[in-house]
């Protein structure tokens, strides 16, 4: 606006003519061709000629106010202009969004992804707290069937151990800065964080792999069935003693998180591909067409923005990557409790692959009965050792 | 203490470059990195008007604000340096700067950022004056030798301007005055919003 620099103008022009008389007496005799010193002579001749400069009038009166002064405004928006390097991004003069951009990632980024995590463990607690380690309620059989085989499991860890680096490392870029900096000081950090971001980005090929092979895997066995209504009718029997709805290979909970793993893994590892090759993989303007065909615009009452700059295409991957982390963070918090100190053999299923038949004919009734119907024409079950 | 600002007087810069490549030469970027850049805008147009930008040092810093290493301080002067030594590279400043003045060299496999590089308002860096390892990571350290930035001192039209805050606007004021007419101390608002230092 042409306003703003006039009316910076105006402020300072009654102090600076009187500025420009003491300067003209004392550095009459400098050299002009100091240019950051001293001021004009003539500049002082004529405010001394008695021109009359106020009111937000401009002196000269030559081009005082637009179009050029559109121009700025438009700049000041994001216009770009050329540049003569080849970073043609390089001809945007401002990108406001950084603010914005600041503000999620400084603000309700971090304020609240520690709320969802710490709230998570803590209803964790309570859950241990109230419903206690959920046990085999007929006691360990002593006879054990194959749960899991060892592609399976290599499938399963790949994605797990992977997926705990890149938290780890992840919230470490989120929160190092204010938890492990202080207590470690300024260069072990730097370099424990340095070494997280390369971890971060090759683990996430592991990660993707993972992701791919329990997809493979496992994707069958997640279809939903009639046995996952009555799964969820009864809440799976998490808080209910004596309570064991039937279940194939997978219950609806798991089907559930299964889903979810997939679904946001899926969205993250995308989202992190775009961070991975800055500025080459822009999907966001793309993703929200979609969403707002869809009617998403309809749900939250405004469209989605479906021109964005390649700076805002890095700011939404980064922001989306973030709050699609703490999300399936707190959701495996919850899967790595029940699968270990929640739930008395569970473990053993992703362990040794074997689980106890007892904990197998409470929690998978159907899949054990499949199993022994199919094991009685092959195999025998294993024995316990 | 002088407040070190930067000013583009987009009424004289003439897109000659020769900041940009002052400060190349000064500091011996590598290429690829350009911690200074000309933008033009309606180029071969009416009203075209280019201006000068690298970092402006600004008072609320962004990138000292999101770094996840904490790795940008700001001198007496204002002036915003950082440490090539804990930067890891990951993006971040580039992504909260209003100007684009962050710079990485593509090192590595995929799009991974070396350290970034930017501009030091010719202060250098956390290293010792004048020492090899300060020049080889920031490039020359002028204000330690008593001398502004390169790029304003050698501008031929001296559309760019480099020093105490105070002394560059009231040489700007002193234009518009004078020739009657200016867009504005560019980016000022956005660098040090409400005037602050």
């Amino acid at each position: 606006m042409s306003r703003n620099w006039i009316s910076r103008l105006t402020g300072p022009l009654a102090v600076f003519a009187v500025l420009a008389v003491i300067a003209f007496a004392s550095l009459a005799a400098s050299s002009p061709a100091m240019a950051q010193s001293g001021l004009d002579p003539k500049l002082v001749q004529e405010l001394q000629g008695g021109q009359t400069l106020q009111g937000g009038s401009v002196p000269g009166n030559v081009e005082g106010t637009s179009p050029i002064s559109e121009q700025w405004r438009d700049v000041r928006r994001g216009l770009r202009g050329t540049v003569s390097i080849p970073d043609k991004k390089a001809g945007v003069l401002v990108q406001s969004e950084g603010e914005n951009w600041r503000n999620m990632h400084n603000g309700p980024l971090s304020t609240y992804s520690i709320w969802v995590i710490a709230g998570m463990i803590v209803v964790l607690a309570l859950f241990f707290l109230i419903r206690g380690r959920i046990r085999i309620e007929q006691g360990k059989s002593g006879t054990t069937i194959t749960r899991f085989k060892d592609f399976e499991r290599f499938g399963h860890w790949l994605l797990a151990v992977s997926f705990i680096i890149l938290a780890l490392s992840g919230l470490n870029l989120l929160y190092g800065r204010y938890w492990l900096l202080p207590a470690i000081g300024p260069e072990a950090f730097g370099t424990i964080t340095l070494w997280g971001k390369f971890v971060h980005n090759y683990l996430s090929f592991a990660f993707m792999l993972g992701l791919a092979i329990i997809l493979l895997m496992w994707a069958v066995h997640n279809i939903p069935n009639r046995y996952d209504l009555i799964w969820m009718s009864k809440a799976g029997g998490l808080f209910t003693k004596h309570s064991h709805p039937p279940a194939r290979k997978f219950n609806a909970g798991q089907k559930v998180l299964f889903w979810l793993v997939i679904l946001g893994g899926v969205s993250i590892s995308l989202s992190g591909w775009s961070l991975l090759f800055p500025f080459e993989y822009p999907m966001f303007a793309k993703t929200f067409e979609i969403l707002n065909m869809l009617g998403f615009n309809w749900i939250l009452g405004f469209d989605l923005p479906t021109t964005l700059t390649p700076m805002q295409e890095m700011q939404f991957a980064q922001l989306w990557h973030a709050i699609l982390a703490v999300f399936l963070i707190a959701v495996i918090l919850g899967h790595i409790y029940i699968g270990s100190i929640g739930m008395e053999g569970a473990f053993d299923a992703m362990g040794s692959g074997e689980v106890d038949l007892n904990w197998a004919k409470e929690h998978h009734s159907i899949w054990v009965e499949e199993m022994t119907e199919s094991d009685a024409e092959a195999t025998k079950p294993a024995p316990a050792e | 203490m002088a407040r070190m600002k930067f000013l583009c007087d987009a009424e004289r810069c003439i897109e000659c470059n020769a900041c940009v490549t002052a400060c190349k030469n000064e500091h011996e970027i590598p290429w690829g990195i350009n911690r200074r850049r000309v933008v033009t805008i309606n180029d071969g147009n009416e009203g075209e008007r280019s201006i000068s930008v690298a970092c402006m040092h600004c008072s609320d810093a962004p990138c000292m604000a999101v770094c996840p290493v904490d790795c940008f301080y700001q001198t007496e002067e204002g002036v915003v340096l950082h440490s090539k030594d804990l930067c890891i590279g990951c993006g971040y400043c580039f992504y909260a700067c209003p100007f684009g003045a962050p710079q990485y060299p593509q090192v590595g496999n995929f799009g991974s950022r070396g350290k970034m590089d930017k501009c030091t308002f010719c202060a250098g860096g956390p290293e010792d004056n004048f020492s090899d390892a300060e020049f080889q990571k920031y490039g020359r350290n002028r204000l330690a030798e008593g001398k502004l930035p390169l790029c304003a001192e050698m501008c031929s039209t001296k559309a760019l301007l480099a020093g105490d805050g105070d002394v560059v606007s009231a040489i700007y004021r002193e234009r518009i005055v004078s020739r009657g007419f200016g867009s504005g101390a560019w980016g000022w608002g956005k660098a040090y919003p409400g005037g602050a230092s």
